[in-house]
């Protein structure tokens, strides 16, 4: 098990202060390259392989060429992966991915679509994908989620109904016509169409 | 793969209190105008999706991790010794998280593309490593001490020496990326990526400690750095936000 979840003694306030967050700069490639993983499929692995591609956007809808995202994911049947691999990151499927973008601003990865996730209480989650968003520029990461535009699942999900309606379709990744497991979603850092960020 | 059936519901990591993060949209950090998000974040509530993350298995001691040895010989520069823990806000070890770290040379340069600053590559530093905390949450590294470097965010910019810490903690939930910088450096009261976290004692933990304990005699200087991880509480799943 990891650490996470084993229930401890819990103070009542914490005693030490915690440690914050600085820009990841624009050289990350240097410390986080060894670990960047846009196809998490494996043979192994069962559930339908989709693609997710987009781009990172700035407030000028300039793109952003040096961002990083990372994912964390359910495999296809709603469950996380709790058991700590031997070593970071063998091919096994665990559901976390790390791309960067590209010149042009863009990125892709490949992955086993996520199962719905029995929420708290008799809510399900409808599948989805977390994403951590890093570049020069942020000095805390931004959070965000990405739901997919077929599933019938969305209208209940208890966290994008938390979202304003009007602001809902930033985080779900539409459906490409003709390319059955390929979506596109993109990320706007700002303006008219600023996609939505959490606070975690 | 180890499912879970049930998500462990009993607990949910503390809220970052007011000034502890740095605003994402900061003017004084240039890079931030255009890029730092201006809508208000919206609450997540931590579900299992948020409450685990990629974890590993603790190596038996703390890994022998050395950026200083080259393709061809010892890098330049004066060699250094960083050590810490991974902790959480109660003082409980994180074990089994994976720790990545990057940094310039001796000279304030990085090899990256992308830096363009007029100074020296040193062909046997890399700047780049990765570890995994032991069972203690104990981490151990040597490296070169790096160098200040000019940046463009405003006329005569430097930023000051530091290396860049990327830990991924129990969570989704904890994830985090911070740099470290060094005791008595005149560039921290004028770094505007530094003095982005309102609150002094916090930004302070930012600066490591000398330590006669981690210094090895003939050999280097050491440093301390702990690295404390957002605690959990009590407040069951049912009433969070």
């Amino acid at each position: 098990m990891t650490e996470a979840p084993e229930p401890g003694p819990l103070a009542v306030s914490p005693s030490l202060p915690v440690t914050s967050y600085q820009t990841v700069g624009p050289y990350f490639k240097i410390g986080l390259e060894a670990f960047y993983r846009n196809d998490l499929t494996n043979p192994n692995t069962p559930g339908r392989i989709v693609e997710v591609a987009g781009a990172v956007l700035d407030a000028d809808r300039a793109p952003v060429p040096d961002a990083v995202l990372e994912i964390w994911h359910a495999d296809s049947s709603g469950r996380h992966m709790v058991q700590p691999q031997a070593k970071p990151f063998d091919d096994t499927f665990i559901g976390f991915g790390r791309v960067p973008t590209n010149e042009a601003g863009e990125f892709q990865f490949r992955t086993i679509k996520p199962g719905a996730i029995q929420a708290s209480g008799p809510e399900l989650q409808a599948p989805h994908i977390l994403v951590s968003v890093f570049m020069r520029g942020l000095l805390y990461r931004l959070i965000t989620r990405i739901y997919f535009s077929d599933e019938p699942g969305n209208a209940d999900d208890p966290v994008l109904r938390s979202v304003e309606q009007h602001r809902r379709g930033s985080l779900i990744a539409q459906a490409v016509q003709g390319r059955p497991d390929r979506y596109e979603w993109n990320i706007y850092l700002q303006g008219e169409n600023e996609t939505v960020f959490f606070e975690l | 793969m180890t499912p879970v059936a049930t998500p462990p519901s009993q607990f949910v990591y503390r809220m970052f209190q007011e000034g502890v993060l740095p605003p994402n949209f900061c003017p004084a950090y240039v890079s931030s105008v255009k890029r730092a998000p201006r809508q208000p974040l919206v609450p997540l509530p931590q579900t299992i999706s948020e409450l685990t993350g990629p974890t590993f298995t603790p190596p038996e001691s703390v890994q022998s991790v050395d950026l200083t040895k080259g393709a061809h010989g010892a890098a330049l520069g004066e060699r250094i010794l960083v050590g810490g823990r991974v902790l959480d806000e109660d003082g409980r070890a994180v074990a089994g998280t994976l720790v990545e770290i990057w940094q310039a040379n001796a000279a304030g340069r990085y090899l990256h593309a992308s830096d363009q600053h007029n100074a020296p590559l040193d062909p046997n530093f890399t700047g780049g490593a990765s570890f995994v905390t032991d069972a203690k949450g104990r981490f151990r590294f040597e490296t070169i001490r790096p160098g200040a470097y000019p940046w463009r965010n405003h006329p005569n910019a430097w930023r000051p020496a530091h290396i860049h810490f990327s830990v991924f903690g129990p969570a989704f939930a904890t994830r985090l990326i911070t740099q470290m910088y060094f005791p008595g450096d005149p560039l921290l009261p004028f770094d505007p990526i530094f003095n982005s976290i309102r609150i002094q004692a916090v930004r302070e933990r930012l600066i490591a400690a000398f330590d006669w304990d981690t210094t090895v005699p003939e050999y280097g200087l050491g440093y301390r750095f702990d690295i404390v991880l957002r605690g959990r509480h009590e407040t069951p799943m049912e009433n969070k936000p």
